[in-house]
């Protein structure tokens, strides 16, 4: 049906055409189209009527030229068209005319239509194809249609499709109802912005769409009654159950418990342990307890089980410094730069409490001619005990002035502020510098701003004017006529827990403080001193005082106010040499309690002390008077050693007692005189560590005594090359001491080491030196202070192996001298058995001479040695 | 009472005692010869000490008693001679 279906779509396409222009032409073309069969899928079949006149035209008579066999009849086309010229519009064709005009064919087909199947008697076939189909198949019902598809089923026979004009058969109806068309006019906007206003930032607000007027639209829901369906029924199911509830609490247990406390302790009365006494219970134990006790007891005293003795083996460990070092090392040096004469220093003294504070005195290096000679011009130049401090090498702190050469000064060791010194003119002076205690007490911090030590020319060396040189003047001089006669060659502080009186017995000493002096001087004499004002034994006339009375400077302090000038001593001891006139000439005195001076730790007692009698300065309330009340000190030894300056050593006595035949005081005799220095003795100094063991030191040689042995020195050295000048016993090491040479050399002597030589000796300074004094001042450090001839004062510091003893020293040096001691007794009674067997000897030669001739010859001498 | 006084006193007179007293079974003393405080601190101490001393000698050899305790220290020594019912407590000093 292709062929037809192109045909309709070209009619179509005509109504289309037709159709967009305006709905309104559709009438129109109904008016020039022929109404065909077009909807019931014929479009080639247009119905006719054609009334009996047309029959008879065109020999198409109803039963006569169409009949039932032959329904159909073949018109020539110009016959039609030959009708229309004829009839026009009458003529039956009419409403098909054009289909006629169109037909290609010559003839076309016209088809009773008995059963008026298409509505109309006759109907026209408008095409070719339509003509030649009927005319093939002259069954024409459309139910035969279907056959006659059949049949070409079995024969297909491929007719390719003929392209038929286009043949409306209402499908553009359809079209028109589906296709979608614009109801309205679209509405067109045109938005338009000013120029300025394009790119610029947009800028966004927000708006609450409540507040503006038809902002939005809703449709807010409601609830539809229509559409609400309640439920009457409802299903559900339900169980009961019993609610349990599992839970489950600790509780702690508090339960009783007893305590008991006991706040005193359970004792038994004194009823009870009476009892406890008698009950035979406690006797049987403690004889049985008491058994065993003892026998433990004495297994500790015979032996101590428990020690250590790998440990004891060891030496001390802990030493800082390399031990092979065993030189003394040279630490400061102090030389009085100001004074311009020669001076040697006679004595020298630490401080006993400050660091760092050394005093030394200098005297006029001169002979006793020379001394004579320049006596004038020694008057003006003033003598003087230097204080030296560790910071300052060229500024010494103090100076103290003295009438004359001091040749022996001691500090006062219940107060250090005290000075004592012995003059070459016998007197002796006392200083106190208590006003200048801060002074020197602080001055570290005032030396630093000195620290300079570039030596300028002497002229040019001034004082700085923070720190002037203190000229301090002695508060009390002895008097002369009373006093010494002769230099006086050395000085002590008695010990403050004894003193003495006129007799020379020893009473206890209720002051705490050191009050007495001892002297000795050239003028064979030993001379008690008391510092305190004595109460006046002889009556003076006032006025005598009163004129004596010397206007005292402002600046000196009025301690020893009562002494000055009128000082005495209690008591004197003449040294005489028995029948002779010849007396001893004292240079040292050692007494039993003088090594106070070596205590260090005591300074602290020895302040406290001082300090007793509350804010009041000791010294300044000394209440004079003797011993009226007090207790005499029994078994007191008042024996004491002497050194001479012809080498003697003296063990005598300062009690006095009566002379039969005078009945005066006298001296006693010395108990032991023993000549064994070459020289005179200038050190009679007992050890640190033991009271009685003595250490004397004069011309070429040094001797130990121990007090007590009279047979002789435990220990006496053999000659020295070179003469001793000085010496004195080590701090810390018991058998350790020094010895000062006259070539400028010190010797120092390990008594465990040698004791036939010096175990070391090192050189210290050119010149012979004239004073030694070790001190100590911590574990670490330890000076030693060495004087010498040219008025140089050497500050060393001991090493620490000649400081620090070792483990056994203390015990083995003591077993040193008591082994001495044995040998000494040994001695004697070796001279004892050696006087036994001479005597023996003897008699034997007696007896061999009596006998004659030959015998004499057989005389064999028995050397039992 | 003259014996006990006796025996107390040439236990003291040994070299380098420091005290000695007796105590009761409870640790009570009876007799000393140091202060009070120093008696009732030593006594309370050494009593118990002994006491555990004791059970530990018999705890491992029931056969076994104390028949003596020393403890040395580095100052002292303590002695304890325990009874059935008494205490004998010596403080001695060992070293020379």
């Amino acid at each position: 049906m292709a062929p037809k279906a192109q045909k309709q779509k070209s009619s179509d396409g005509n109504k289309k055409t037709k159709q967009r222009k305006t709905k309104q032409t559709l009438p129109d073309r109904e008016e020039t189209e022929p109404a065909n069969m077009e909807n019931i899928g014929h479009p080639e079949i247009y119905p006719l009527v054609l009334t009996t006149q047309t029959q008879e035209i065109f020999n198409c008579r109803i039963d006569e030229d169409v009949t039932d066999g032959k329904p159909y009849k073949l018109i020539k086309k110009e016959d039609i068209l030959a009708d229309f010229k004829n009839r026009a519009a009458v003529s039956d064709f009419y409403p098909v005319k054009k289909v006629i005009q169109e037909y290609p064919g010559d003839e076309l087909l016209v088809v009773y239509d008995k059963d008026f199947r298409y509505g109309l008697n006759f109907y026209l076939i408008g095409t070719e194809e339509g003509k030649e189909n009927y005319l093939n198949y002259p069954e024409v019902p459309e139910e035969h249609e279907e056959y006659k598809e059949y049949i070409p089923e079995d024969l297909y026979i491929y007719r390719p499709p003929i392209s038929k004009p286009w043949v409306s058969l209402g499908s553009e109806k359809e079209i028109d109802e589906e296709s979608v068309k614009e109801s309205a006019k679209q509405i067109t906007y045109m938005i338009s912005r000013k120029r300025r206003e394009f790119g610029t930032p947009i800028k966004f607000r927000d708006q609450n769409a409540s507040s503006v007027k038809d902002a939005y639209i809703e449709c807010t829901a409601y609830s539809d009654k229509n559409f609400i369906i309640k439920q009457l029924e409802k299903d559900v199911g339900m169980q009961v159950v019993p609610n349990v509830k599992d839970t489950s609490t600790q509780t702690k247990w508090t339960y009783p418990q007893n305590v008991a406390i006991q706040y005193y302790p359970r004792e038994f009365s004194e009823e009870e342990k009476e009892i406890f006494g008698q009950s035979k219970p406690l006797i049987n134990f403690l004889n049985n307890a008491s058994i065993s006790v003892e026998i433990a007891l004495q297994q500790n005293e015979i032996m101590n089980t428990f020690i250590d003795d790998w440990k004891n083996l060891a030496e001390e460990e802990g030493t800082f410094e390399d031990k092979t070092d065993t030189h003394l090392k040279e630490y400061q040096s102090f030389t009085d730069l100001h004074n311009l004469a020669e001076t040697m220093v006679t004595s020298v003294s630490w401080h006993p409490t400050i660091y760092g504070l050394i005093a030394v005195s200098v005297a006029v290096r001169l002979s006793f001619e020379d001394r004579v000679h320049f006596s004038g011009k020694l008057l003006l130049q003033p003598s003087l005990i230097l204080f030296w401090s560790f910071s300052d090498p060229i500024h010494p702190q103090l100076m103290l002035e003295s009438p004359d050469d001091i040749f022996c000064f001691k500090f006062c060791p219940s107060d250090p502020n005290i000075i004592a010194g012995g003059c070459i003119n016998g007197q002796i002076v006392l200083w106190d510098i208590t006003a200048h205690a801060d002074r020197i007490e602080n001055i570290k911090t005032g030396g630093s701003s000195s620290k300079k030590v570039t030596l300028k020319p002497m002229f040019l060396l001034e004082p700085d004017s923070n720190k002037e040189v203190m000229y301090i003047r002695h508060c009390a001089v002895s008097s002369i006529e009373n006093g010494h006669k002769k230099v006086i060659t050395d000085i002590h502080w008695l010990s403050d827990t004894f003193e003495i009186n006129r007799m020379g017995s020893v009473f206890e000493n209720r002051n705490g403080i050191c009050c007495q002096l001892v002297t000795c001087s050239a003028d064979c004499t030993i001379c008690f001193w008391d510092i305190r004002p004595q109460k006046a034994l002889t009556p003076q006339p006032v006025e005598k005082k009163k004129e004596e009375s010397i206007e005292i400077p402002y600046d000196v302090p009025s301690t020893f106010l009562h002494l000055d000038l009128s000082w005495k001593p209690f008591t004197k001891i003449k040294l005489s040499k028995g029948e002779t006139s010849l007396d001893h000439c004292p240079t040292r005195v050692s007494l039993s309690e003088d090594n106070f001076l070596y205590k260090t730790q005591d300074k602290v007692s020895a302040q406290s002390k001082a300090v007793k009698t509350g804010e009041i300065h000791p010294y300044q309330s000394l209440e004079g008077g003797f011993g009226n009340n007090l207790k005499p000190i029994e078994d007191f030894c008042t024996k004491f050693f002497v050194g001479t300056e012809e080498g003697e050593v003296i063990y005598t006595d300062w009690k006095m007692e009566r002379d039969p035949d005078t009945g005066r005081m006298m001296a006693k005799k010395p108990v032991n005189l023993y000549t064994v220095h070459d020289g005179a003795v200038h050190t009679v100094q007992r050890s640190p560590f033991y009271k009685d063991i003595i250490l004397t030191i004069g011309g070429w040689n040094l001797a130990i005594w121990k007090e007590g042995v009279t047979t002789g020195p435990l220990l006496q050295s053999c000659c020295a090359p070179k003469r001793y000048t000085a010496g004195h016993w080590s701090l810390t090491r018991p058998g350790v001491f020094y010895i000062g040479r006259e070539d400028g050399y010190i010797d120092i002597w390990d008594l465990l080491e040698k004791t036939h030589e010096p175990s070391q000796s090192q050189n210290i300074c050119i010149t012979m030196i004239t004073c030694i004094k070790p001190w100590t001042f911590s574990a670490k450090q330890q000076f030693i202070a060495i004087a010498d001839y040219y008025g140089t004062l050497h500050i060393l510091e001991i090493p620490w192996t000649l400081s620090h003893p070792s483990a056994n020293e203390v015990s083995g040096t003591s077993h040193y001298f008591e082994r001495e001691v044995k040998y000494l007794e040994y001695v004697e009674q070796r001279k004892k058995i050696r006087e036994q067997e001479k005597k023996e000897m003897d008699l034997e030669l007696e007896k061999k001479k009596s006998k004659i001739g030959h015998c004499l010859f057989f005389c064999t001498l028995t050397n039992a040695d | 009472m003259a014996e006990v006084e006796e025996t107390l006193k040439r236990i003291q007179s040994h070299k380098g005692v420091v005290g000695t007293m007796v105590v009761n079974a409870e640790g009570i003393p009876i007799r000393t010869t140091l202060d009070n405080s120093t008696t009732v601190q030593y006594s309370g101490l050494l009593h118990q000490l002994t006491m555990k001393a004791k059970s530990t000698v018999r705890d491992i050899d029931p056969q076994n008693d104390l028949t003596f305790l020393r403890i040395r220290s580095k100052k002292h020594e303590i002695m304890v001679a325990p009874d059935k019912e008494y205490l004998l407590i010596v403080i001695q000093n060992p070293c020379e």
